[in-house]
């Protein structure tokens, strides 16, 4: 994208005021996204972003500015307003020897979407909303979207790296509303990998509208949810967002070194019941949140959090690692350009463990039975989270009865890990998701095998 | 300033060809935010963002495109772009970019030259006297998790084809915290904010009682048991509610099938103390703008008289397709095409205070904040779930705090089910205003 010669210059103009460390994160990103709703193609979009922020640290401080002007001049006035900013001890330009760092990409890609007709970009959403009205005379409405990404970021820093990524992210949604006696009701569901228009060689579109037609209309019998602590069992992939909130976030270095995160200091003990073994793995090949580099130009890597119940380390970005004299863990992301970098997860997962799912259920007296959560939040300093059931069934006598209306789940992250009681041996990777955290969002992936929590609080509006 | 993004947006127009629509919204902004930490700063942030997006309409169809950036050879890529997305979208005779309507824009002074005076260092230390005031309101305060202020200068032209050329431009100033309180080995945490058009209208000594009082408050919470009680929300809860009811009340999910409230125009869907307006045009709004996403003048629009369901919020695709005219409320940024949403809703205030509320009621819950609304409510079938946090009501005063709980309902049920609207209508960076509102049979699941 840049001269290497320009981006030493940048680089130096960014060190004049005596910086300990500058950065220079360049990105082009197009994305285009067709969606149809209520029968129609409503619409197809392309959009174009491209810009460059450099970051300048020194001391505790860091300065940042951001430009879409990617001429010399732009970015030396980006550098300029970034070390103005950050202000070090001693000054004065220096020329940074540049080293190309190549990380392997978890995949290889094997159809760019830009290369992909629109018409046939068109004709999967047609086919979608066929397949989905065509599966219930219930279902009233149908919206279906497919996107696509291509992200390509240069990073270069005063310690000399300069590394690359060319980042392709294709996804396929639909929503349907069923209508009945008892009003509407909606299903929804997505799917999306790093990889390019191969996604549809393997994922039928059909199916996946079927499938979410079924969700609507099942949810049309649902019973209010109960009301109060039970036991909760959680499906295979669905749940990984439970991980994600109930100590993903908690375990970000930079909440950890701020004090907000109850497992601050924590590192060595038995934090979670001996069942549970916890990963962050950005090289997981074609998980929604995997990448070559991240966006501080460290190589994605597989950390172990938590092993057999005992926590063995915090997540880091370039800042935290080298303010604690440890290995970064490849966890430095930010949304775009505009963004500077903080720890953030990637895909994050609990590995499987021995148990059978049948008996997992068959050993539930009365409880829920959760297939899909939807989205979530967590308070890290008091470990408080909370997240929605999309597609929920009560257990009675080890059996899942009936399907429950959509409610809320609650409960404390620390206090969660302990009450798991069982694991079961079908571990799979869920649903593209999007982590927001301080205002960015960036891509992720989660994944859970079938498991029980003793005690989580239901939410619903049933006795 | 508009003049320069007048002068990008006609040059895009002036390259529609003969039986197309093109609508060009150009926008640009510079920002600051600083972030303080431990006396210092932690991180200063200065940007200029722009960008442009192109909406085409050929023969019914529309395509659509944008670009963050107006250079040149960007820019001469979009408008292609987007006439050529028009050609796979599928036709529909409503269509169209919006035309003039003689409505006119109201004057209402969201721009402060004097924000641009500021410098930094001055804002830096208003960061800095929160981060002090915060921990020196409680010794309970043992940190903060972010102390935040940042502020942006905001310009949107909208020029069309049909002969629409509008702009509107801002400022704002924002001050926020985050906090800590321990007590023994528990931590609760407390967030509040301070909002004004520029750094004068910033009130840190209040923002930082807020913070601390919301921080402290629940230290000692307890799990309550599950019941149906009588719930009294704090505005800020019910702000959140209201942006959630937002949906029901879009003209375009109405004509989707999407809303709760489709075919209700006329019948009584809420408690005849509820009368709702969506108001854009009022500047105690931080949310007010004088045009909209297609660069229409915004307006006062009632949707609830004392219960009853007045209308719905317009764009001008669904006036067309509905035969009326648009409410002036489409909303978008340049990387989106227009959709139909509020800005500014506003319950009418009821008569009594809050305290005077609580005094009325024998055994409920004060809800101070809920968690997890947007995965736990759904907009289509009014279900919702959420996680919150409170203060038990009993004999008509404030009692202890309580915490991990959920409260549940439906939408539909919920605005049958308020008994009364309290008189301290307050206004939030949100998109509807709060107000104290009691609600009664809500099912509060605990232990």
């Amino acid at each position: 994208v840049l001269d290497d010669g320009v981006i030493q210059r940048v680089l130096g103009t960014a060190l004049r005021t005596g910086g300990d460390f500058a950065e220079v994160f360049v990105e082009d990103k197009r994305a285009t996204s067709a969606r149809l709703d209520d029968g129609r193609v409503e619409e197809l979009s392309s959009g174009r972003d491209r810009g460059a922020g450099i970051r300048v640290v020194a001391g505790e401080t860091t300065g940042y500015a951001h430009t879409a002007d990617l001429s010399e001049d732009g970015l030396r006035a980006a550098a300029d307003a970034a070390a103005a900013a950050a202000r070090g001890g001693g000054g004065g330009e220096r020329i940074v020897d540049l080293t190309r760092v190549t990380a392997p990409r978890p995949n290889e890609i094997a159809v760019l979407p830009e290369t992909v007709a629109k018409a046939a970009k068109v004709e999967l959403l047609m086919r979608a909303n066929e397949a989905a009205r065509a599966e219930s005379g219930s279902i009233k409405q149908v919206s279906a979207r497919v996107a696509d990404s291509r992200r390509r970021i240069l990073v270069a820093n005063s310690d000399g790296l300069l590394a690359e990524d060319d980042q392709v992210r294709t996804l396929f949604s639909v929503q349907t509303v069923a209508a009945g006696d008892t009003g509407m009701q909606t299903g929804y569901e997505t799917v999306g990998f790093t990889i390019g228009w191969e996604l549809f060689d393997r994922h039928d579109v059909e199916e996946h509208a079927r499938k979410v037609a079924r969700q609507a209309v099942t949810k049309l019998g649902a019973r209010p949810a109960p009301s109060g602590v039970m036991p909760v069992v959680i499906g295979p992939g669905g749940g990984g967002v439970l991980f994600h909130e109930a100590c993903g976030h908690g375990l970000e270095a930079d909440l950890v070194g701020k004090g907000a995160s109850v497992f601050k200091g924590r590192v060595g003990e038995q934090v979670a019941s001996p069942l549970i073994t916890i990963i962050d793995d950005g090289t997981m090949p074609e998980e929604w949140g995997c990448f070559a580099i991240d966006d501080e130009g460290t190589p994605a890597q597989r950390n172990v959090l938590i092993q057999d119940g005992i926590l063995t380390d915090y997540m880091w970005d370039h800042l935290r690692s080298k303010k604690e004299g440890r290995p970064r863990s490849g966890n430095g992301r930010r949304q775009s350009y505009q963004h500077l970098p903080m720890v953030r997860m990637t895909n994050t997962y609990l590995t499987a463990g021995n148990d059978s799912p049948d008996d997992i259920v068959a050993g539930t007296e009365r409880g829920v039975y959760v297939k899909e959560l939807g989205g979530g939040q967590v308070n890290t300093a008091t470990g408080d989270f909370v997240f929605g059931m999309t597609e929920a069934f009560l257990i009675e006598d080890g059996k899942i009865t009936e399907p429950i209306r959509e409610g809320n789940l609650i409960g404390n992250g620390p206090e969660v890990l302990t009450k798991i009681d069982a694991v079961g041996d079908d571990f799979r990777m869920g649903n593209p998701g999007m982590c927001g955290k301080d205002g960015q969002g960036v891509p992720v992936g989660d994944g859970v095998p079938t498991l029980r929590v003793t005690e989580l609080t239901v939410g619903g509006t049933a006795a | 300033m508009s003049q320069d993004l007048f002068g990008i947006a006609d040059s895009v127009l002036a390259q529609a060809k003969a039986g197309e629509q093109v609508e060009v919204l150009a926008g640009r902004s510079v920002d600051t935010e600083i972030r303080v930490y431990d006396g210092e700063v932690e991180k200063l942030t200065t940007a200029e963002s722009a960008g442009v997006g192109v909406r085409v309409v050929v023969d019914g169809r529309m395509g659509f495109a944008y670009a963050g950036s107006l250079d040149a050879d960007v820019l001469a890529e979009v408008l292609g772009e987007a006439r050529d997305n028009a050609a796979f979208g599928d036709p529909d005779e409503h269509n169209g970019v919006a035309e003039p309507d003689g409505h006119g824009y109201a004057e209402l002074g969201l721009f402060r030259p004097g924000l641009a005076d500021v410098p930094t260092t001055k804002k830096i230390d208003l960061a800095l006297e929160l981060e002090r005031a915060v921990k020196s309101a409680d010794p309970r305060i043992s940190g903060m998790e972010s102390c935040d202020y940042s502020d942006g200068t905001a310009e949107v032209v909208v020029v069309t084809s049909t002969g629409i050329r509008s702009a509107s431009e801002e400022t704002y100033a924002y001050l926020s915290a985050d906090a800590m309180a321990v007590d023994g080995d528990e931590t609760q945490t407390g967030y509040w904010y301070t909002i004004g058009r520029d750094t004068s209208e910033l009130d840190v000594e209040a923002c930082a009682a807020e913070v601390a009082k919301r921080a402290t408050q629940l230290l000692g919470a307890t799990k309550p048991s599950t019941s149906r009680l009588t719930v009294v929300l704090d505005p800020f809860v019910t702000a959140q509610f209201l942006d959630i009811l937002a949906f029901a009340l879009s003209a375009e999910n109405v004509l989707k099938g999407r809303s709760l409230f489709a075919d209700r125009v006329g019948d009584e869907v809420a408690s005849p103390l509820v009368t709702l307006v969506e108001d854009p045009t009022d500047t105690a709004a931080m949310t007010a703008t004088e045009i909209d996403g297609e660069g229409l003048a915004t307006r006062r629009t009632p949707l609830l008289d004392a219960g009853r369901l007045q209308g719905f919020l317009h764009d001008s695709y669904t006036a067309r397709r509905m035969a009326t005219t648009s409410t002036g409320s489409a909303v978008r940024g340049f990387s989106s095409t227009p959709h139909v949403g509020s800005r500014a809703m506003a319950i009418a205030p009821g008569a009594q205070t809050p305290e005077q509320l609580i005094a009325g009621i024998d055994d409920g819950v004060l809800i101070r904040g809920v968690s997890g609304l947007h995965s736990g409510v759904n907009p289509i079938s009014g279900d919702f779930s959420t996680g919150a946090d409170g203060l038990r009501i009993s004999g008509g005063a404030l009692g202890e705090p309580i915490k991990e709980f959920t409260i549940a309902s439906t939408l539909q049920r919920m605005l049958h089910d308020v008994q009364a609207v309290g008189s301290d209508l307050t206004w939030l960076p949100m998109s509807a205003a709060g107000v104290t509102l009691v609600v009664g049979d809500v099912t509060v699941s605990g232990k």
